[in-house]
């Protein structure tokens, strides 16, 4: 059940045109293409709701100067993909600043003994100097990988994560991954995913599920796995895949999962061992969560292995209970069963949850600029609590984003794709919404002009936000946000227009 | 069910649940694939012991956990000491967003830098269109009255000649001619952050001082800060005493207003910083000082062309290290240190002679940039303990040869060994074998804190996982006052967590200690 509003569209529409003017015209006429409020749209949803249209340009290069917000293919690799397999260790190969920045910044919740036979949060690099520029890294990533087997003898593989100069001098990192992958008998993947590569981390995403293909999938080092050969193969198993367990998430969904009979083989990526990326296949059905980072390898598995794929949200309980029914479709009436029953166990949760902080929360406005599935998934989860989006948009979106996008926005929705920090500022100014949420770079200036924020990548170092136990975190956090008293403090008393004129003469 | 509407339950005890529990020892048991929980515990014991110890000590080509960033952050940070300057990092953008978010979780604070965003492209074109379009954009989005060029690896392995492209963007008018531009190649693949910062304070002095006619000013001091992500507080506590006492002088970089705006319902960009007039008139200074040598070599010797007197300090932070600074702005003042600021001096040693007895002989392990170790080392002496193991990644061998002497003088030293170019995984290996009471350095140590039980005093850049440390100085003596307190405040938690018991330890938890 979606909240009925709209938003005021030709406000919105002008705002575009006032924040354009301040571009050279060149760049103007490029930024206006990334702009843009969703209108009524020509078709209808299953459930016969009218879809709008999200209709922006995107997945473009971003402009030089203007302060995007984006990533790259490495932050889209090892920071999303990849970083978040947890027994294996991942090389950010190259200077050292890449590793050290995304170094334990995603929160992809795992156990594990970190160091023994976890290495999620431990920065990794071959830290290149100028000798390795001139005369090439590949004996130093040799020697990296034989350290790495001396010293982390219970690590079950490599991954090569390549920063922007491997790709640059000419580097054979596959000729190493081969010959390593051999003298150890472990997997080593090496991935082409140097930020110079793309227009964003999206493309990384990209790399890197192909990497996975090609390196675990299709063995190309030619190792033995380490899925257990054995394993059975059963009627209910799923993978995850898109969830990276950012402050439990995949936790707090895979409790569902299997509440209601199905059987989670593989977690992809957060908290995942190599052994459950390698049994993928076998699984009846994958469910994808963030479809924008792994839509690409559950494209192949489908054709190649035969497995089938399903998009969910477990955001908010309208999605959950959606996507919990239309999972369930593809198991049979056991199965469907089990997922009324976990939404019937929940709904007192769900019910508390609504009851105290709906109040708190009815009618006020929310402004999300987020990556991957966010600006589109978590709209129903607020819509729950009584709020209203009034804009979105993708850091690294494609259109197949912003089509979906059209199932979620209402009609006059702000629509903004790669926005710039001039531009994001100037909107949130204008609609002064009550709350934003976006990331780490536009946490503080929001802040300081007055308005609530919430970290919509790392839920602001709370969560988990999916699922039902999620979900009354996530009320709790944009409770606490909004109406904590500081927001009213900002304006010192005799700044007021009708305070008292007790200030000193001029 | 777990979670309840009433008591919402964080990640922390959330998952710690039966029915978490639960699922996550089955999924281990039947998905992970995992090794046993005995030959984990094998290995994690090995890991610990001296063996481990000296096969990690000798690792030749791999990093774990390296204590340093590398330049263009230190670029970006030099930069936001400038007045409404916008840092512009020529090469591919998501570094940028990197150092933006670096920054930010440390500061609790925003922080501009935009990037000219190359991609492929530009690998084999060159950047030069970028840096057109680029500097055009944000000189009309953002109105900077500077616009600091440093580049990304990128940049710099395809050989892009800044000099030339900042030229031809003139030429082509994305700026006015006479616009601002400074530049630095900050190579992420050459030194730290520390030298990117050296490199952007240098090309921005380049840029003023190049072709400019000096006139000395006698007794007026240039002072650089370096590299600080407690500039906020430090910057201010400097500017204190040194307006105290009268002394003639201009910080170059000043990011401590940048690093620390109001949140009043507007949002500023750009706030404080050194005044461009100003840097260029520095160039009439008697003197630059550094405050962190490590940070400056380059700046110096270029200041030193112009026939400009330098010194160089080691983070004043403590006794002696402040009261060098201070007798040697006096001398190149004429001014004496003002009676305010010896009465201060005067509150620290009585501080440290109420306290002597906790912190006497007590055993630390300290990391971070090479002028911060120094300086936290030469303090610790001071207070009768025990340096056991200086680390600084970005340190090198002759960081290690120049503060030799000052271990070699002090009998609390004996036993402090100095570790240049290591990283934190090294340091576990220290910490297990020869063990210390205390940890000083930054967040990273925290993993450390976990796995040997050490302690952990968060003391330098960057701090991400406490708040507001960096607002307060713990440079001079109401600094050292602050270190002490700190310090002091470790030492009682400690000592009370572990006579906490009733029954059993807690004869001596004792009210006063």
């Amino acid at each position: 059940m979606s909240l009925d509003y709209e938003n005021d569209g030709e406000a919105m529409g002008k705002l575009i045109e006032e924040v354009l003017e301040a571009y050279p015209e060149k760049f103007a006429k490029r930024r206006k293409k990334h702009l843009n409020v969703a209108k009524d749209g020509d078709e209808v949803a299953e459930d016969g709701q009218p879809l709008t249209e999200c209709d922006v340009k995107s997945n473009i290069k971003s402009v030089p100067g203007v302060m995007t917000i984006r990533g790259c293919a490495y932050a889209g690799s090892k920071g999303v993909v990849w970083g978040p397999i947890k027994d294996m260790v991942h090389i950010s190969h190259g200077p050292v600043g890449c590793g050290q920045y995304s170094w334990s910044q995603r929160r992809n919740y795992y156990i594990g003994k970190t160091g023994i036979d976890s290495f999620v949060t431990m920065q990794f690099t071959s830290d290149f100097q100028e000798r390795d520029i001139v005369f090439g890294g590949d004996k130093k990533l040799e020697k990296v990988i034989d350290e790495i087997n001396d010293l982390f003898p219970l690590a079950n593989g490599t991954t090569i994560q390549s920063e922007c100069p491997i790709g640059l001098i000419g580097d054979d990192i596959e000729a190493v991954a081969k010959k390593k992958a051999k003298e150890h008998g472990k997997t080593v993947v090496p991935v082409r995913c140097e930020g110079f590569r793309g227009v964003s981390q999206s493309l990384g995403h990209h790399i890197a599920n192909d990497a996975v293909r090609d390196w675990v999938f299709e063995n190309k080092g030619g190792v033995e796995q380490n899925a257990d050969t054995a394993f059975e193969p059963g009627p209910y198993d799923v993978n995850v895949i898109g969830d990276y367990n950012i402050g439990g998430d995949a936790w707090a969904s895979r409790i569902l999962l299997e509440e209601m009979g199905l059987r989670v083989v593989g977690n992809w990526s957060g908290d995942a061992t190599l052994a459950e990326i390698e049994r993928a296949p076998k699984a009846r059905l994958n469910l994808i969560h963030c479809y924008r980072s792994m839509n690409y390898i559950c494209r192949y598995m489908e054709e190649k292995y035969g497995v089938a794929w399903t998009e969910y949200n477990f955001f908010g309980p309208s999605q959950i209970a959606d996507s919990l029914r239309k999972i369930a479709k593809h198991f049979g009436p056991e199965i469907e069963a089990g997922a009324e029953r976990v939404i019937a166990k929940y709904q007192p949760l769900v019910d508390a949850v609504i009851a105290k902080y709906r109040p708190r929360l009815e009618g006020k406005t929310v402004m999300l600029y987020v990556g991957g599935l966010r600006p589109r998934h978590v709209i129903t989860a607020y819509e729950d609590l009584g709020m209203e989006i009034v804009g979105t948009g993708y850091e690294f979106g494609h259109n197949d984003d912003y089509q979906r996008t059209g199932h979620y926005v209402k009609k006059g929705t702000l629509i903004y794709d790669d926005v710039t920090g001039y531009e994001l500022e100037k909107f949130i100014e204008k609609v002064r919404p009550d709350l934003v949420g976006s990331g780490i770079k536009e946490k503080y200036p929001v802040q300081k002009m007055g308005i609530p924020f919430r970290q919509m990548h790392s839920w602001d170092y709370s969560g988990p936000y999916h699922g039902y136990d999620g979900f009354a975190i996530f009320a709790r956090d944009m409770d606490l946000a909004i109406n904590n008293p500081v927001w009213g403090l900002m304006k010192a008393p005799w700044k007021n227009d009708d305070a008292p004129a007790l200030v000193a003469a001029e | 069910m777990p979670q309840s509407a009433e008591k919402v339950l964080d990640h922390a005890p959330l998952f710690r649940e039966p029915e978490y529990k639960d699922m996550l020892a089955n999924k281990k048991l039947n998905f992970e694939c995992g090794v046993s929980d005995a030959r984990v515990s094998e290995i994690a014991d090995w890991t610990q012991g001296w063996d481990y110890r000296e096969k990690n000590l000798a690792r030749e080509a791999l990093v774990v956990n390296p204590a340093k960033a590398c330049q263009p952050l230190g670029a970006v940070f030099a930069a936001a000491g400038f007045e409404r300057t916008m840092s512009f990092v020529h090469g591919s953008q998501g570094c940028v967003a990197y150092y933006r978010s670096h920054l930010s979780r440390h500061f609790k604070e925003p922080s501009s830098a935009v990037s000219s965003s190359m991609t492929e492209d530009a690998a084999v074109f060159g950047g030069l269109n970028n840096m057109v379009d680029g500097l055009a954009n944000t000189y009309s989005l953002y109105n900077p009255k500077m616009i600091a060029v440093s580049t990304t690896c990128m940049a710099e392995v395809i050989g892009d000649d800044l000099h030339s492209f900042i030229q031809t963007a003139k030429d082509k008018g994305s700026v006015p001619a006479a616009f601002d531009v400074p530049f630095a190649h900050t190579p992420a693949f050459v030194g730290s952050h520390v030298d990117g910062y050296d490199n952007m304070v240098k090309g921005v002095l380049e840029h003023f001082w190049k072709g400019r006619t000096r006139t000395e000013v006698k007794g007026k001091v240039a002072i650089i800060p370096g590299f600080d992500g407690y500039c906020v507080g430090n910057n201010r506590e400097l500017k204190r005493i040194l307006d105290l006492m009268g002394v003639d002088y201009v910080l170059l970089g000043d990011a401590s207003d940048q690093f620390d705006t109001p949140a009043d319902g507007e949002f500023r960009m750009y706030d404080g910083g050194t005044k461009l007039e100003d840097v260029a008139a520095a160039q009439d200074a008697e003197y630059v000082i550094s405050l962190q040598g490590w940070c400056t070599r380059k700046t110096l010797e270029y200041a030193g062309t112009f026939g400009i007197k330098t010194e160089v300090f080691h983070y004043p932070m403590g006794v002696a290290a402040t009261d060098e600074l201070l007798v040697k702005l006096s001398a190149i003042s004429g001014k004496p240190v003002p009676a305010e600021i010896e009465r201060e001096r005067g509150r620290l040693i009585d501080a440290m002679a109420d306290s002597q007895a906790h912190l006497h002989a007590k055993k630390y392990a300290i990391f971070g940039d090479p002028d911060f170790a120094t300086a936290f080392a030469r303090f610790v002496l001071e207070t009768g303990g025990e340096p056991t193991h200086i680390l600084s990644t970005n340190g090198t061998k002759h960081w290690e040869e120049e503060i030799a002497p000052m271990l070699a003088a002090s009998p609390f030293a004996r036993e402090s060994k100095v570790w240049p170019q290591r990283d934190l995984w090294h340091l576990r290996s220290l910490l297990f074998t020869e063990p210390v009471d205390f940890l000083v350095g930054s967040s990273y140590g925290k993993y450390l804190e976990r796995d040997t039980k050490v302690p952990l005093i968060r003391m330098t850049f960057p701090v991400f996982d406490r708040h507001h440390h960096h607002r307060f100085p713990v440079w001079g003596y109401q600094g050292g006052l602050r270190v002490l307190t700190t310090l002091l405040d470790k030492v009682f938690d400690v000592l009370d967590r572990e006579t906490n018991e009733p029954g059993v330890t807690d004869y001596s938890y004792d009210l006063t200690r």
